[in-house]
């Protein structure tokens, strides 16, 4: 054979080899690409499993938390009226005012008062939700009192059943007592012991009451001892 | 026979060499992929795992249920309690 040909057959080995060891390092690597995309299609596969009833649940959940919403939307407007009611959203949480009510889009034109300015969150929720409250006098916003300051025990009496406030109107007075008292205690000698109740009093006079004797008794009672 | 010695000097100086550098090539890339892949799998389980309180998710459902009917039964006493603003 020429060494031509020799050399030829060289180079082709040379080239098949470099195929050889190249080739199939690739072919490891393709394969550590396989294993790993597998795990990765597996845990993806246990994604979308485990969330695919979040959608159903998380909308389940809005709609209840939005029905919340505008129950207590609709009270404190209908109870506090729209200007307090906007007040007090906005004085509890600023610049909510802005944003309005959901239920009532003309909420977001009313200039809410500055009621968090001047009164605290308590207080402010005791003025909005209850202008029965004696504070509503003093509420910067206005509107009328509802309850009467000075007399509205009446009020909440009548939250409780009928049979709470069938009692009389006016009770008893209680005794009167006093030095100008149409019956008259006289003060006593010792505690727990009157000298007389008022009408038939049942107790020890001081002159019947038996007390120390004193000496010459004791000499005399000594003398009959001996 | 000059011609088939150029050949040979082709295929060792020419050939040779751009084989084994596109193999290379090849080689290495598919190397890089690998540290990517086991990463996007360990993203994916972690992601799998972070995801098995999904569950947990039907009691906060039932305890929202909960919340608004106590809301709106306190609010239905607040509604006869309380006056209307107008």
């Amino acid at each position: 054979m020429p060494a031509a040909g020799v050399v030829m057959l060289i180079a082709v080995l040379a080239i098949v080899l470099a195929l050889v060891y190249y080739l199939l390092s690739t072919i490891v690597a393709l394969r550590q690409i396989t294993a790993g995309l597998d795990e990765a299609i597996a845990s993806v596969a246990e994604i979308i499993e485990k969330s695919a009833p979040v959608e159903e649940v998380v909308n389940a959940i809005n709609q209840h938390l939005d029905a919340g919403v505008d129950l207590l939307e609709g009270l404190l407007v209908k109870k506090a009226g729209m200007e307090d009611a906007v007040g007090l959203v906005e004085g509890l949480y600023p610049g909510a005012a802005e944003a309005g009510f959901r239920s009532f889009p003309e909420s977001t034109s009313v200039t809410p008062p500055r009621i968090g300015e001047v009164y605290t969150k308590g207080t402010l929720t005791l003025a909005r939700l209850g202008r029965e409250a004696p504070i509503a006098a003093a509420s910067p916003a206005g509107g009328a009192v509802l309850r009467n300051v000075t007399g509205g025990s009446r009020a909440a009496r009548a939250l409780y059943p009928e049979a709470r406030q069938s009692r009389p109107e006016k009770l008893a007075r209680s005794p009167i007592i006093g030095t100008d008292s149409p019956v008259q205690y006289e003060p006593s000698d010792e505690p727990g012991v009157r000298r007389g109740l008022p009408g038939s009093a049942a107790v020890l006079e001081p002159q019947t009451r038996p007390g120390p004797p004193d000496a010459a008794e004791r000499e005399d009672a000594d003398a009959e001892r001996a | 026979m000059t011609l088939w010695w150029i050949g040979n000097a082709v295929l060792l100086l020419v050939v040779l060499p751009v084989v084994i550098y596109l193999l290379n090539g090849v080689l290495s890339e598919a190397r890089g992929i690998v540290p990517s892949v086991r990463r996007v799998g360990a993203a994916a389980a972690a992601g799998s795992k972070d995801l098995d309180a999904v569950p947990l998710l039907l009691t906060t459902q039932d305890q929202v249920i909960k919340t608004v009917e106590n809301a709106a039964n306190y609010g239905g006493s607040l509604d006869v309690i309380l006056d209307d603003a107008s």
